[in-house]
C-alpha cells in the first residue's frame, strides 16, 4: 500500500503526560520520538516533593518511569529540542526538529559529573526555582534522564576546564549550535504542560520585594528533601524556621482583573498538601489557608481535607480572596487582612505562600501555530466534550495541562487516552519501526563451576579519585570463583561494553560483575551486554562502590577501599549462586471483555476495536447508554442524546464487537492473556484483557421530602422535566451536596456544581423571570467549568452558602414549600417559597461493585468505588495485570473525563492484546511442594493474587503474575517458599561475606 | 583507623525502590557518613524474614538497618506493612532473648531522602559504637546469649508465630472471617503470648538436648517459674518433642527427642 501509516508517533513534551503517552505507545509496538525543550524529561512532577492525596514521594514514583522511558528500545528522547516545522496528513506527517547542541556530545557523555565538579562558575538553579545553586555545566536534577551534562551558555565563561577533565571527550566547544532533522511519524501528541503564573506583576503581594513571600512551587522545592534547603522550610530572609505560614489561593486564577477567569483546578489541593507536609516537617508550625471556595473534587480528596482540618488543625478560611500583603518594615512579618463572619481581622505570618495558577505553556501559541491547532479563549487547546483529546487537526492529539489545568491522575489518563487515539491512527504500522535486537543463542551454563569476571570502574575520578581501584581489582582476582578481573575508566561506555563481551568469550566467563554505580540505573545496560555475548542476563550482579562508597567516604580513602573490597566480595558470593532465569511468557488471547454498556464501556469497546481487536461488551440491563440516557443537554451545546444514538449505532455496526445485554458475569477465572468467563445467560468467553466500566448510581435522597412531595426532584429528574416543555417554575431552589460531603458520605461528587450551573443557565435562558437559587457549601466549578459559574451569575442566578452547622431547612405547609437557609456569605437568614426544589443528588458507588470486585479479585475503596493500582500514576489500571477500569466505576467524573479514561483503558488493553505473548518478571517466588502444608497464609499476603491452591490444596505461584516482592517468602509459616535472584541462601552468603574479614569497618 | 576504637559492622537490608534509591541519592549529593554500613539490596522490605535477620546477627553483625518505603509508598502495595510487623516481632523476640533490640533498626527512607539516609546511618553507627560489639560475634561469643538467639531463631521459624504475624495486618485492617476488624493491641498481645510460649519451649528443648532434666531443674536453668515450665513440658510431650527419660525417685526427668520444633 502506498499510503500505509507510519508506525511512529511524536510526543511533544517530556513531562509526566508525554512520558506516559510514550511508554504506552512504545509498549504497543510503535516507535516514539519524545521532543523535550529542557535537558531532561520529568517536567514539573520531578520538582514536586509529595503528591496529594496520598502524600506519595513524587520522585519515588516518577523516577522508575523516567528510567523506563530512557532505556526503552522504542523510545527516542530528543532533549533540548523544539518542533520547527510540520506538514503532511494523518498517518504520514513530516516533522522538523531543531536541537540545541550546547557543546556536549550526548552520545559520549556518561553522566559521571566530573565536569560539574571542576567547573568554577556557580549560578542559581532554575530546577530549584533559583533557590539552589548549580554549575555552568550541569544536570537539572540527580535523577535526570538522559543523564547527560549540558553547558548553560549564559553562565559559561569558556575557561576550558571541563573539556580538560572530561574522560570520554564528550565536550566539543566548537560544535554547531543547532542541528535540524526531519522525522516521519503517523500521529502527534502535544503534551507541553503548563507555565506557572508569575505573580511579580501583582505588586500588592510584594513578591520579590518581601523575601518571605514565596510561590507554591518555590515552597515545594524547599520542602523537598533533595531541594535547596534539604527539606527544611526556612525563611528566605534570615534562614529562620517560620512559625506561622499563610497560603493564599487563586493567585492568577479566577481573577477577571487579570483576564484569567478560569480555575486552575489543582491549587486548593496542592496548597493543602504543602500545609500538611510543612506541619509534618516542622513541629509547632501553624498553617492557615485563605480561599474563596475550597475545591477538593478528586477521589478521596475530601477525606484528605477533613483529616487536615480535624487532625492536624490546619485552618481553612473560605469566602476570602486576599488582595494584598502588608510587610512590617522592621520585623519583616507579613500581615493579612481577612473577613470572618462579621469581623475584619488582621493576622501576622512569618511566611506567605502564593498559590500560583496554571497558565498555558510558554510555547503554547507557537505550538498551536506550528501544528494549526485551535486554542480556546483561555489560551489552552480547544476540544469538544465528546472528543476531548482530539484537535481540529486530524492525527494531532493533546494530553495534560495544555488542554486545561489539571492534576496528575487526570493528566496520566489523558496521556494514555491520547496514546490510544494516536495508536488507532498508525495501527497498520504497528511493529514496523520497533527495534528488535537479535541475540545470539544463550550459552548453557548448567552445572558449570562459576567462572566470574569482575570489572571495576574508575568512573573517571568519581571512584578512582577516592578508592584504590587497581587494588580492588587485584583483590577481586584472588576471590574464589573469579577467573578474570580488570579495571576500566568508564565501564558504561560503549567501547568498554564491547570489551566486556569479548572478555566473556575469551575467558569463558559464566558470571559477570561490574563494580561501579547503582544497579537501579545501570543494571539493564550491562544485562544487555551479557545477552549480546550469549550469556543469560541474570548471571550479572553489580557492586555499588560509587553511590554507596566513594561518594560518601570522599575523605577516607583507605576505609573506602576496604569497603569496596567488601562490597566486591559480597557480590562475588552472590554471583556464585546466580542461576540463569527466563522471563515467563504468557500467550495472549487477542480479545477483550468490557463490563458495562454506558458511555465509558461503549467508548472502551469502540476504541479497542479501532485497533483491530475483538471485544465482548456486556450490559446488565437490556439497553445501552447507562447514566447518559438521562442527560438531556450539555453546557457546550452538544446534544447528548444524539451522540448516544450515534455511539449505539456504531457499536451495533462494528463487526468486531459482540454485544451481550441483559446478562452479567457468572464466573471468572484465569489471568492476563487468558481469562475464562461465563455469563449468566450461559455464554462462555475467552479473553485476554478486561475493562471494568460498570458505572455508578444516582443517590436516592431521604432528605427534604424527596419522594413525598412531587415538587422535590433530583437533578437528573429536572433534566427529564425540562425536555417535556410546558415547564415554567417561578422559584427554583437547587440544593447542592445532597448525599455528598455529609457525615455518611465524605467525598465530593465533583460534577454537581457544574451540572447545577448548566441547568440554572438553561432555566434562566428559557425564562429570564424564573428565580433560580443555588444553595451550596463550596462552588466547585474547577477548570473551565468556572465559565459556567460566571455565566450563571451574569444571568442573575442567586447564590447562598450554607455550612454543616447551618444546613438548609425545608418545611412543607398547606401553602406549599418554605425554604430557609442562613447564608454564610452575607450572614443573613434567607426565606424563600419555592415551587420547585432540585436536589443535587450525589453520585454513589453501585452496591453491586462488591460482587464484581470479588469475581475479579480487585479492591474497592471504603466508599465502594473500584480502587486503581495507584492514585497518581496508574489511574485506569488494577494491580492485577490485564484488568483495567474507567469512568464512574472509579469515582464521580464528567463525560469528557469518562471518555478519556475509557480511551486510556482501551489503549492499555490494545497494548496487551497486540503481543503474541507477554513477558513477566523472572525473579519470581517458588513453593517447595514437599514442605508446603497448604495453610494458605501466602495467598493472603500476596498483593497480586499470584498464589493459588493446586489440586492437592498446596500453594502454587503463578510465575506469570508474580512481581517478585518476596513478601510470601518471609511469610510462609513452613519456610517452604523461596525467591529466585533474592533467595535466602543468596542473602545469607552476602551477609556472611560482608561480615567475614570484618572485625571492624 | 586506630585499633582501639571499636567500629561496628552494620548490614543494611534496603528495598530497591525507596531506601536503596535514597542511599543512591545520599551518594549523588555527596552526604558524607561513616563507612560502617554495607548494603544488601532486596526488592521489597517485606522480603526480609526475621530468620534472616537473626542469622545475620549470629553470623556476626553488630547492627542491622532495614530500609523500606514510607507507609503508603510501597512499590508492591503493602510490603512495608508486613515488614513493620516482622520487625516488631523480631524486636520483641530479641528483647525476650536478652539481646538489645536497638541493634536492629527499621527506617522508612524515600528516594528523595538522601540526607535522611546519611543521618540515620550516622546516628545508628554512633549508637552501635557506644553499645560496643555484639555479644555473640567474634572469637569468643557469649555462648549463653548465642543459645538464646538460636532459640529465638527457632521461634521465628515456628509455624504458629509466622502464621499469626503474617495475618496480623489483614486482621487489623480488613477484618477476620467474621467480618470483625481486630484491635491491634489485642492481636499483638496474642502474638506476644504465643512468642513467649514458643521461646520457652525452645529453651526447654535446647536445655534437655544433652541431658534429662526435671521440671525444677529446667525452671532454674531458664529462669521461668516451674508451673509454667510444667505446662510447656506437657505440651511438648503431646507434640512428641520431649520424652520422659527417667523417674528419679518421685521426680520425672525429661529429654528432648532430637531435632528442632
Amino acid at each position: 500500500m502506498a499510503d500505509k501509516a507510519i508506525g511512529a508517533v511524536m510526543v511533544v513534551g517530556g513531562g509526566i503526560a508525554g512520558i506516559q503517552s510514550a511508554l504506552d505507545l512504545a509498549d504497543g509496538g510503535f516507535r516514539v520520538y519524545v521532543i523535550e525543550r529542557s535537558p531532561s524529561i520529568g517536567g514539573v512532577m520531578a520538582q514536586l516533593d509529595k503528591t496529594f492525596p496520598t502524600n506519595d514521594c513524587s520522585m519515588c514514583i516518577l523516577a522508575p518511569k523516567l528510567v523506563d522511558a530512557g532505556r526503552h528500545p522504542n523510545i527516542d528522547l530528543k532533549i533540548l529540542s523544539e518542533v520547527t516545522g510540520f506538514k503532511g496528513k494523518p498517518g504520514n506527517f513530516k516533522v522538523e526538529i531543531t536541537r540545541k547542541t550546547l557543546s556536549v556530545d550526548l552520545d559520549k557523555c556518561t553522566g559521571c559529573g566530573e565536569c560539574a565538579e571542576i567547573c568554577p562558575v556557580e549560578g542559581t538553579n532554575p530546577f530549584d526555582e533559583n533557590l539552589g545553586v548549580r554549575k555552568a555545566i550541569y544536570v537539572p536534577f540527580p535523577q535526570a534522564v538522559p543523564l547527560v551534562y549540558t553547558i548553560d551558555r549564559s553562565m559559561c565563561i569558556g575557561c576550558g576546564e571541563c573539556e580538560r577533565f572530561c574522560g570520554p571527550n564528550a565536550i566539543v566547544y566548537d560544535m554547531e549550535e543547532t542541528v535540524t532533522e526531519s522525522i516521519k511519524v503517523g500521529a502527534v501528541i502535544l503534551a507541553p504542560g503548563f507555565e506557572e503564573f508569575d505573580p511579580s506583576k501583582l505588586t500588592a503581594y510584594g513578591y520579590k520585594d518581601y523575601p518571605n513571600v514565596v510561590t507554591s512551587i518555590e515552597f515545594e522545592r524547599m520542602m523537598s528533601a533533595s531541594g535547596p534547603t534539604g527539606g527544611h522550610i526556612l525563611s528566605p530572609l534570615d534562614g529562620r524556621i517560620p512559625e506561622k505560614v499563610a497560603f493564599l489561593h487563586c493567585i492568577g486564577s479566577r481573577d477577571s482583573s487579570l483576564g484569567i477567569t478560569y480555575c486552575s483546578s489543582v491549587c486548593c489541593m496542592y496548597s493543602l498538601k504543602e500545609a500538611i507536609i510543612a506541619q509534618e516537617h516542622t513541629p509547632g508550625l501553624k498553617t492557615h489557608l485563605f480561599a474563596m471556595d475550597f475545591r477538593a473534587v478528586g477521589k478521596q480528596f475530601e477525606d484528605y481535607r477533613i483529616r487536615a482540618e480535624e487532625e492536624l488543625g490546619i485552618k481553612i478560611t473560605k469566602n476570602n480572596r486576599i488582595g494584598s500583603i502588608e510587610e512590617d518594615p522592621v520585623t519583616r512579618k507579613l500581615t493579612i487582612r481577612y473577613i470572618e463572619g462579621d469581623h475584619i481581622l488582621d493576622e501576622e505570618f512569618d511566611m506567605v505562600v502564593l498559590g500560583v495558577g496554571l497558565r498555558p505553556p510558554i510555547n503554547g501559541d507557537y505550538l498551536a501555530r506550528t501544528f494549526g491547532v485551535e486554542l480556546n479563549e483561555h489560551g489552552f487547546t480547544a476540544h469538544s466534550t465528546f472528543k476531548p483529546l482530539e484537535t481540529n487537526v486530524p492525527g494531532v492529539f493533546v494530553a495534560g495541562a495544555f488542554r486545561s489545568p489539571k492534576d496528575i491522575p487526570d493528566t496520566v489518563a489523558e496521556a494514555s487516552g491520547a496514546a490510544a487515539l494516536a495508536a488507532a491512527v498508525v495501527v497498520e504500522g504497528r511493529g514496523d519501526l520497533v527495534t528488535e535486537i537479535e541475540y545470539p543463542e544463550e550459552r548453557d551454563v548448567e552445572g558449570q563451576e562459576p567462572r566470574i569476571g569482575v570489572f571495576v570502574c574508575h568512573c573517571g575520578t568519581n571512584i578512582g579519585g577516592v578508592v584504590d581501584v587497581p587494588g580492588v581489582t587485584e583483590y577481586a582476582r584472588g576471590l574464589p570463583g573469579v577467573v578474570f578481573a580488570d579495571d576500566n575508566l568508564y565501564t558504561c561506555s560503549a567501547d568498554t561494553n564491547k570489551y566486556i563481551a569479548n572478555m566473556i568469550k575469551d575467558h569463558d566467563l559464566n558470571r559477570v560483575i561490574v563494580a561501579s554505580c547503582t544497579p537501579r540505573t545501570h543494571e539493564p545496560l550491562f544485562r544487555q551486554t551479557l545477552k549480546e555475548a550469549g550469556l543469560n542476563p541474570y548471571l550479572f550482579e553489580m557492586a555499588n562502590i560509587r553511590d554507596h562508597c566513594s561518594w560518601i567516604h570522599m575523605h577516607e580513602p583507605n576505609e573506602a577501599t576496604e569497603k569496596s573490597k567488601d562490597l566486591v566480595r559480597m557480590t562475588v558470593s552472590k554471583a556464585r549462586l546466580l542461576e540463569p532465569l527466563v522471563k515467563p511468557r504468557i500467550p495472549i488471547t487477542p480479545r477483550a471483555l468490557v463490563i458495562g454498556g454506558g458511555l465509558s464501556g461503549m467508548t472502551a469497546a469502540l476504541e479497542i476495536s479501532e485497533q483491530g481487536f475483538e471485544v465482548d461488551l456486556i450490559e446488565k440491563t437490556n439497553a445501552l447508554g447507562g447514566n447518559l440516557r438521562r442527560v438531556t443537554h450539555s453546557i457546550t451545546g452538544e446534544k447528548p442524546q444524539d451522540i448516544l444514538k450515534e455511539t449505539i449505532a456504531a457499536i451495533n455496526e462494528r463487526k468486531l464487537i459482540t454485544l451481550h445485554t441483559g446478562t452479567e458475569i457468572e464466573t471468572l477465572t484465569g489471568y492476563m492473556g487468558n481469562f475464562d468467563v461465563t455469563l449468566k445467560d450461559g455464554a462462555v468467553l475467552k479473553v485476554g484483557a478486561i475493562v471494568v466500566a460498570s458505572g455508578a448510581i444516582e443517590y436516592k435522597p431521604t432528605e427534604y421530602y424527596y419522594g413525598r412531595n412531587p415538587n422535590v426532584i433530583t437533578q437528573l429528574e429536572l433534566e427529564e422535566e425540562m425536555t417535556k416543555g410546558a415547564f415554567a417554575p417561578k422559584n427554583v431552589i437547587i440544593i447542592q451536596c445532597v448525599g455528598a460531603r455529609d457525615e455518611n458520605h465524605h467525598n465530593c461528587s465533583r460534577i454537581c456544581c457544574t451540572t447545577s450551573m448548566k441547568n440554572a443557565i438553561a432555566l434562566k435562558k428559557a425564562n429570564p423571570n424564573t428565580n433560580v437559587y443555588i444553595i451550596y457549601k463550596d462552588i466547585r466549578t474547577y477548570g473551565f467549568n468556572e465559565d459556567s459559574y460566571l455565566e450563571a451569575a451574569r444571568l442573575g442566578v442567586v447564590f447562598a452558602r450554607y455550612s454543616d452547622e447551618s444546613k438548609p431547612r425545608l418545611s412543607y405547609t398547606k401553602k406549599g414549600l418554605v425554604f430557609r437557609v442562613f447564608d454564610r456569605f452575607t450572614n443573613t437568614e434567607i426565606t424563600i417559597a419555592p415551587d420547585l426544589v432540585v436536589l443535587n443528588a450525589a453520585t454513589h458507588p453501585d452496591p453491586k461493585n462488591k460482587v464484581l470486585a470479588g469475581l475479579l479479585k480487585v479492591p474497592l475503596t471504603q466508599e465502594g468505588y473500584f480502587l486503581e493500582a495507584h492514585m497518581k500514576l496508574r489511574p485506569v489500571e488494577f494491580a492485577t495485570d490485564g484488568i483495567f477500569a474507567c469512568g464512574l466505576a472509579l469515582g464521580p467524573k464528567f463525560i469528557s473525563e469518562s471518555i478519556n479514561q475509557a480511551t486510556a483503558a482501551a489503549g492499555k488493553v490494545a497494548a496487551v492484546l497486540s503481543k503474541d505473548f507477554a513477558e513477566a518478571e523472572a525473579n519470581t517466588a517458588e513453593v517447595d511442594s514437599e514442605i508446603c502444608t497448604g495453610c494458605g497464609t501466602c495467598i493472603q499476603v500476596c498483593p497480586y493474587s499470584a498464589i493459588e491452591r493446586g489440586e492437592d490444596r498446596k500453594a502454587v505461584v503463578n510465575a506469570v503474575l508474580c512481581k517478585g516482592c518476596g513478601t510470601c517468602v518471609a511469610t510462609c509459616p513452613e519456610l517452604a517458599i523461596d525467591i529466585h535472584h533474592y533467595s535466602n541462601e543468596q542473602l545469607y552468603q552476602q551477609a556472611i561475606a560482608l561480615i567475614k574479614n570484618g572485625g571492624g569497618a | 583507623m586506630t585499633k582501639d576504637k571499636f567500629e561496628p559492622r552494620i548490614i543494611g537490608y534496603l528495598c530497591n525502590w525507596c531506601s536503596y534509591a535514597g542511599a543512591d541519592l545520599a551518594g549523588v549529593s555527596r552526604f558524607q557518613y561513616p563507612t560502617n554500613i554495607r548494603v544488601i539490596r532486596m526488592m521489597c522490605s517485606g522480603r526480609l524474614d526475621p530468620v534472616v535477620i537473626l542469622e545475620t546477627f549470629i553470623r556476626g553483625a553488630d547492627g542491622i538497618m532495614v530500609g523500606g518505603c514510607h507507609i503508603g509508598d510501597c512499590h508492591y502495595m503493602d510490603g512495608n506493612h508486613h515488614a513493620q510487623r516482622k520487625i516488631w516481632l523480631t524486636h520483641a523476640i530479641m528483647e525476650r532473648a536478652g539481646f538489645d533490640p536497638a541493634r536492629l533498626r527499621l527506617e522508612w527512607i524515600s528516594a528523595s531522602e538522601g540526607d535522611r539516609f546519611a543521618e540515620v546511618v550516622s546516628e545508628l553507627t554512633d549508637q552501635l559504637t557506644k553499645m560496643g560489639p555484639s555479644p555473640i560475634k567474634g572469637e569468643k561469643p557469649d555462648l549463653e546469649v548465642l543459645e538464646r538467639i538460636r532459640a529465638a531463631q527457632r521461634v521465628v521459624e515456628d509455624f504458629r508465630i509466622r502464621a499469626l504475624i503474617s495475618k496480623e495486618y489483614k486482621l487489623t485492617t480488613e477484618g477476620n472471617v467474621y467480618g470483625e476488624v481486630l484491635e491491634e493491641d489485642y492481636i499483638k498481645d496474642t502474638i506476644l503470648e504465643a512468642m513467649d510460649a514458643e521461646y520457652t519451649r525452645n529453651q526447654i528443648l535446647m536445655e534437655t538436648t544433652d541431658k534429662a532434666m526435671s521440671v525444677k531443674e529446667i525452671a532454674s536453668a531458664i529462669d521461668v517459674p516451674s508451673p509454667a515450665v510444667l505446662n510447656h513440658v506437657v505440651r511438648l510431650r503431646q507434640k512428641n518433642l520431649l520424652t520422659l527419660a527417667s523417674i528419679d525417685e518421685t521426680t520425672p526427668k525429661y529429654k528432648a527427642m532430637g531435632g528442632g520444633m
